[in-house]
């Protein structure tokens, strides 16, 4: 375990160092004088001149670049300048809304995917099968962009069962968590189904029927376990998507996560706010798949790194 | 139903009924009427007119993307996977970092910060779009440059370039098709997305994403703004996923 660890390590440092290169280069990236599309080209000279100093743009890219990744280090996003605070404060503050939000969505994913996979799978060629493939497919075809103010036409507006927008209690959640979380379950449908299936035709399954169990025994005890194992790792990709996907539902929904300030910091062209977000992102995702790595280690001790 | 779709995007001027940029502010929020079967927006263009032409940008912008990704691919993909060595761990790394940023995360960052417009959109799409078939590219390729074949079409004195083109990229047909086809609607979904985010084509261009943005506004008093557009996107993914189903279903059962 300790050797895949290690292996897994040398592998993510890496890829890490290079997506934060990669995010560091954005700003870079501005045609014309970043400056300028900051501030306007109106803005005046003193106040270009401080921004250009505390962004470091007059020095050279090295030299930034490696300001940049000692700020890191010390866990200092740079200023945003719309708000005029610590990147890193403002974040933090809108982050657990962001992470309450993705795993509503995910709980949601799981409560409607699990049962209509296994269901599907039972009833293989049968109603609940074809129903549930097809309600994968609409899942899988609809954007989240369009579900949410769908839904939020028919139960807020016409019927009046949930707030229309903003972060409260559970009322609050319903939407924005199905909105999220829609897209995942009809993934998660597909592949559950198909590792069911799969898991049926083993030796062991046979085996078990052979030995006299019951078929719900069958199902549950040996079935479903092995067949979780290539769900784990859809899991933790579409946590990216969820992480994704939270800037378009957070901003439909106008709930304060990391999404929603990703996307308003964008309209006010606050880059190093832009910046912070994106970075705060992609490391997330990145460190997510790397612990469902280990825990699928744990779960499945057949594992090896080549694997 | 794709080519229905296809169609109607391809001859949008003869098939739209009107302008989809001239405005009637005297009409504006319209929801149904003989002149706007479908309604008009909050200028009062013609909600039907501009979801034909909205259909153009979102094709037009997810073939653009498919073929540039497409091509990419394919090119990096092949060649790191015949050649193998340093150039193949180098470009692999790459392909893992532009692939460590979830979804269209990256996309939008880059929209973000070049500004909107059509080909800024097209450009970020492929930049996220190429990795996926470089990797399918590379895999397959790694699979197949050690048969029997291959080895003759060298012992021959087949050219790398000649033995990918000839020999190897044939045999990849059946996945590529299915990926590109998958590849498609997600960059229409995506094109969608940006544009909702105000990071897509330019008003008065019409997308249905930033139809679908426009219309949140306007939810009480004009719930159709949002839900033609939407449903015209969610008929298209849907043409296209059904389609990519089938060929998955038809192409790998062939293989089996």
């Amino acid at each position: 375990m300790k050797r895949y660890v290690l292996y897994r390590l040398l592998f993510l440092l890496p890829t890490l160092l290079g997506a934060l290169t990669l995010v560091f280069l954005l700003i870079h990236l501005i045609p014309g004088d970043p400056v300028d599309v900051m501030l306007g080209e109106t803005a005046a000279t003193a106040d270009k001149e401080a921004l250009r100093e505390s962004l470091g743009l007059n020095r050279p890219l090295s030299v930034q670049y490696r300001t940049f990744m000692f700020d890191l280090a010390a866990g200092d996003l740079g200023r945003s300048l719309y708000e005029r605070a610590s990147v890193t404060e403002i974040v933090r503050a809108r982050f657990p809304a962001t992470l309450e939000l993705a795993l509503c969505a995910m709980i949601a994913a799981i409560a409607i995917s699990f049962p209509l996979a296994v269901l599907a799978a039972v009833r293989r060629g049968g109603w609940i099968d074809r129903s549930a493939l097809t309600f994968s497919l609409f899942g899988l075809s609809m954007p989240n962009f369009w579900l949410g103010p769908l839904l939020m036409i028919i139960f807020s507006i016409q019927l009046g069962w949930t707030p229309v927008s903003g972060r409260g209690g559970f009322g609050h959640l319903v939407l924005p968590a199905f909105t999220l979380g829609l897209g995942m379950s009809a993934i998660l449908i597909r592949i559950l189904r198909a590792s069911l299936l799969r898991a049926m035709n083993e030796e062991y399954v046979q085996t078990a029927r052979a030995k006299g169990l019951s078929e719900q025994r069958v199902w549950l005890k040996h079935t479903l376990r092995n067949a979780l194992l290539s769900v784990i790792t859809i899991m933790s990709l579409q946590f990216g998507s969820l992480l994704t996907g939270s800037l378009i539902t957070e901003t439909i929904f106008s709930w304060p996560g990391i999404g929603r300030l990703t996307v308003q910091a964008i309209q006010t062209r606050d880059y190093p706010l832009v910046q912070g977000c994106v970075l705060v992102i992609a490391v997330s995702y990145i460190l997510v798949n790397f612990l469902t790595d280990l825990a699928y280690r744990l779960v499945d001790p057949r594992i090896t790194y080549g694997e | 139903m794709l080519l229905l779709l296809g169609t109607t995007a391809l001859f949008a001027p003869m098939l739209a009924p009107r302008d989809p940029l001239s405005q009637n502010l005297d009409q504006d929020l319209i929801a149904h009427s003989r002149e706007h079967p479908l309604g008009t927006d909050k200028l009062g263009r013609d909600l039907l007119s501009r979801i034909i032409y909205g259909g153009r940008v979102s094709l037009l912008v997810g073939m653009a993307t498919v073929t540039l990704s497409l091509t990419i691919g394919v090119a990096i993909g092949s060649f790191s996977g015949y050649f193998g060595g340093l150039v193949d761990q180098m470009l692999m790394r790459l392909v893992d970092i532009l692939m460590a940023f979830p979804g269209i995360l990256l996309a939008i960052a880059f929209t973000a910060v070049l500004g909107p417009g059509l080909d800024h959109v097209i450009v970020a799409l492929c930049l996220i779009g190429w990795t996926g078939y470089a990797r399918l590219v590379r895999g397959e390729i790694l699979s197949l440059r050690e048969r029997d074949f291959i080895h003759a079409a060298r012992a021959l004195g087949g050219r790398p370039k000649r033995i990918i083109l000839r020999h190897l990229l044939p045999n990849l047909l059946p996945p590529l098709l299915i990926q590109a086809t998958f590849g498609l609607a997600a960059a229409v979904v995506a094109e969608g997305s940006l544009s909702f985010l105000g990071l897509g084509v330019e008003p008065p261009t019409p997308s249905w994403g930033s139809m679908l943005n426009d219309g949140r506004q306007f939810l009480l008093v004009a719930p159709h703004l949002t839900t033609y557009p939407g449903l015209a996107l969610m008929i298209t993914v849907l043409a296209l996923n059904l389609v990519g189903d089938a060929l998955q279903e038809r192409l790998n059962g062939r293989n089996r």
